[in-house]
């Protein structure tokens, strides 16, 4: 037989141990409140599910490690254990231990180092066991005779259990010469015979070099259902054979996967999807065809009488096509509660290390996003969260003096709006500390002494960078990596961050994310003679300039007032070399676009209209272009290219800083 | 080819022994629980049903009792996939109707040998 080769499951494994240990989190997290008899059970089964996997797919280390933490949750299971907050902390850090151990099977390396060992004595010492003296195998030895002599009686029952003597008896005549002789004298008369249930008994003679436990093996699933004696053949030769030659033909079976683990390392990462999601798209690739062969008939056969009939398939196959997209794009969209999940953890050790009470509360957490989206958004999910609580909420004193409950509530609300993903990380605490940052502001030279800001230009110098107000700072947040960073993570996911606060009320962020990086909503713009995509979210607004609004300054640059301030224009014909357009900014378009928190007008030629284009690489395809970030193939099969607004409005201010 | 129903909640296990049974020609249907695998049982006749112990929403003992009291699953073999800790599980397991077990952690080749051992 060829040998099927395990690596292949090592990345399911790990997929859903990550689901099981995240799993096991939450329910910890939950017990610590009190015992719950349902949440240990899963916790369990996690627990020993893990272990069976890390036991087949050849990682002998965490299936060691797993077993000692199910012997102390069998203990919880079982109520031989009460469950206490010291409990629960050993069996957080076994979570955080395995999840070590699955970073480094992914990565090849071994799997236990001196802290998993550590923790899995201490895991062993709580349930009462002493590793050292558990590892020496029992010695237990064995007989081996010449011949056996079995008198072997089922139970009636015995063929309802799915046992069928017969099939005992051809594996006994595999271990030696096999004399079989029934026993009928149990065999009620026809009337009385019922075919399910077995009548009969054997009295066996075995000769041969066969052992005991060979025999007893035979019989191993029928011991309960059967009268079974084994005796040696008088005259036989008996013989002691000891048992540990079996056990350590085992062995190599669990320490050759070794390389295989580096083999699933390479792998690549999967998405695991619903079958619903997959049987909705059989259905609607079904009716595509069914559409597309209802309009081949019109290759043969166009009438003009039958305009209407084709009209309506061609509206089928755009409303097919649609809902194809849309399901393709399902896809790859996964709960945000994966990214969630990590929070309760994080919140209650976070809150415990600053002494302070908090409450998360998560909302919409089966909110679907591009599984992209959800990788990056962790990180700066992770940052605001920190600040919520390092910066904004209150120790139990201080909320007490100002007339608020002792405990903070943490609010992580994930939502669709408008074609978008919402997440807003809301709190009740103190609000953004206008005091604070406009003294860091001046102090930074920021912004000068005289200017009035209003509350959200004062919000928005937090996204400055390197800006911290915190007076001492922890290891928790200002670090150095501070909301710059976070805003230019999510405006690389296409994304925009807002805040709104209240000095003593709370603050909240809104993170607004588009469902999908792999389509976008655009608008198509002409310049000399090329089309271009300009991102949809990016656009403010739309404005057609007289001359006279329009400010030369020293060095070329051009300016126009807008709202409140002066913008840079932008000509997308000299940012892109392309020549051809048009010079006169009269006779175009200025497409005002936000990108990296600085706005500039782009001026173009015309615009054609808004659509959807899927973004395809221009890096993958041909090679990285500053201010573009991807091209699209239009209804007419020509190539537009995708304006990358954030690039360009970095590069405007790198210019105007020069 | 014998038609075989896997029963496991983990993804991983049920797709090892899915895909080496499918490699020696059987048709394998899969069950994520109990449940999932009583409902699949009433549908199809298999030939023999492995099934693991631990399971979410119903697991492998209450399995085999709902299965053995269906007319057509009387004397079908059910093999529990059990781990070696819960000699009381395999015992349990037999009572409640099962005709035998195989000990996790197996590979492939003892599963086939094990299979092989039923169907004959």
């Amino acid at each position: 037989m060829s040998t099927v080769s395990l690596a292949q499951f090592h990345q399911t494994f790990f997929d859903e141990s990550h689901e099981g240990l995240d799993a096991m989190e939450t329910a910890l997290l939950a017990l610590d409140g009190g015992g719950d008899k349902e949440l240990v059970h899963g916790i369990f089964r996690a627990a020993h599910s893990i272990k069976g996997g890390a036991a087949t797919f050849g990682f002998p280390d965490m299936a060691a490690f797993t077993h000692e933490a199910e012997s102390l949750l069998d203990e919880l299971r079982d109520g031989r254990r009460a469950i206490n907050a010291g409990i629960v902390e050993v069996l957080l850090r076994s979570v955080d231990c395995l999840r070590g151990m699955f970073a480094r099977a992914q990565s090849g390396q071994p799997l236990a180092d001196a802290s998993s060992e550590a923790l899995r004595h201490e895991l062993a010492a709580m349930v009462g066991r002493t590793l050292a003296a558990a590892a020496a195998p029992a010695r237990r030895s064995d007989d081996a005779a010449t011949g056996w002599a079995i008198s072997f009686r089922p139970h009636k029952s015995m063929l309802a259990g799915g046992n069928d003597p017969l099939r005992l008896l051809r594996e006994l005549a595999e271990l030696g010469e096999l004399q079989a002789e029934a026993e009928l004298d149990k065999l009620p008369g026809l009337a009385a015979l019922d075919p399910s249930e077995c009548h009969l008994g054997w009295r066996l003679e075995l000769r041969g070099e066969v052992s005991r436990a060979a025999v007893q093996g035979v019989f191993d699933w029928v011991e309960d259902e059967c009268d079974l004696s084994i005796e040696a053949l008088p005259g036989a030769e008996v013989h002691h054979v000891p048992v540990a030659a079996v056990q350590a033909s085992t062995a190599p079976a669990a320490a050759a996967p070794k390389a295989a683990a580096r083999e699933a390392a390479a792998a690549e990462s999967s998405v695991r999807v619903a079958i619903d999601k997959i049987d909705s798209l059989i259905n609607l690739v079904g009716e595509l065809v069914i559409t597309q062969s209802m309009l081949d008939t019109f290759r043969e056969d166009f009438d003009a009488a039958r305009l209407e009939v084709l009209q309506q398939g061609l509206a089928q196959l755009a409303r097919h096509t649609r809902t194809l997209q849309e399901s393709v794009m399902g896809i790859r969209m996964l709960p945000i509660a994966s990214v969630f999940n990590r929070f309760p953890r994080m919140v209650r050790d976070l809150s415990q290390k600053l002494g302070k009470q908090v409450k998360l509360d998560l909302v919409g957490e089966q909110t679907e996003l591009d599984k992209t989206v959800l990788e990056k958004i962790g990180d700066p999910l992770v940052h605001l969260v920190r600040n919520a609580i390092d910066h904004g909420l209150e120790t139990p004193e201080r909320r007490r003096a100002a007339g608020k409950t002792d405990t903070g509530t943490l609010r992580l609300e994930a939502s669709h709006r408008n074609g978008s993903i919402v997440v807003e990380i809301s709190d009740d605490g103190a609000g953004l500390n206008r005091e604070a940052i406009v003294a860091k502001a001046l102090q930074r030279g920021l912004i000068a002494s005289t200017d009035v800001l209003t509350d959200e230009a004062v919000a928005d110098l937090i996204f400055q960078p390197g800006f911290s107000t915190a007076a001492v700072t922890t290891d928790l947040s200002g670090r150095g990596v501070g909301m710059d960073v976070v805003r230019r993570n999510v405006v690389d996911l296409g994304g925009s961050i807002q805040i709104r606060s209240a000095a003593g009320q709370g603050s909240v962020f809104t993170i607004t994310l588009p469902l999908t990086l792999a389509i976008i909503d655009g608008l198509t713009a002409m310049v000399g003679g090329e089309h271009y995509i300009v991102p949809l979210a990016s656009i403010i607004e739309t404005v057609q300039l007289r001359n006279e609004q329009l400010r030369t300054v020293t060095g070329g640059g051009e300016l126009f007032h807008f709202r409140d301030g002066w913008l840079p224009v932008l000509r997308l014909q000299d940012a892109f070399n392309c020549g051809g357009g048009r010079r006169a900014i009269e006779q175009g378009l200025v497409v005002v676009v936000e990108g990296d928190g600085s706005r500039v007008g782009l001026f173009v030629d015309e615009l054609i209209g808004q659509q959807q284009a899927v973004v395809k690489s221009l890096e993958a395809n041909y090679r990285r272009v500053a201010g573009i970030s991807g091209a699209t193939i239009l209804a007419d099969g020509s190539v537009a290219l995708i304006v990358d607004v954030a690039g360009l409005s970095r590069q405007m201010s790198r210019r105007r800083a020069a | 080819m014998a038609k075989i129903l896997a029963v496991d909640d983990s993804a991983s296990m049920r797709g090892m022994v899915a895909f080496t049974l499918r490699g020696a020609g059987h048709d394998v249907s899969e069950a994520e629980n109990g449940q999932l695998a009583v409902d699949a049982a009433k549908g199809a006749r298999f030939d023999l049903v492995l099934a693991d112990v631990n399971m979410p929403v119903m697991d492998g003992i209450s399995m085999v009792k709902e299965l053995r009291a269906l007319p057509e699953y009387k004397g079908v073999p059910i093999l529990m996939l059990t781990t070696e800790s819960h000699t009381d599980k395999k015992m349990e397991g037999k009572a409640a109707g099962a005709t035998g077990w195989l000990v996790k952690p197996f590979d492939p080749e003892q599963l086939l040998a094990t299979v092989k051992r039923v169907l004959g």
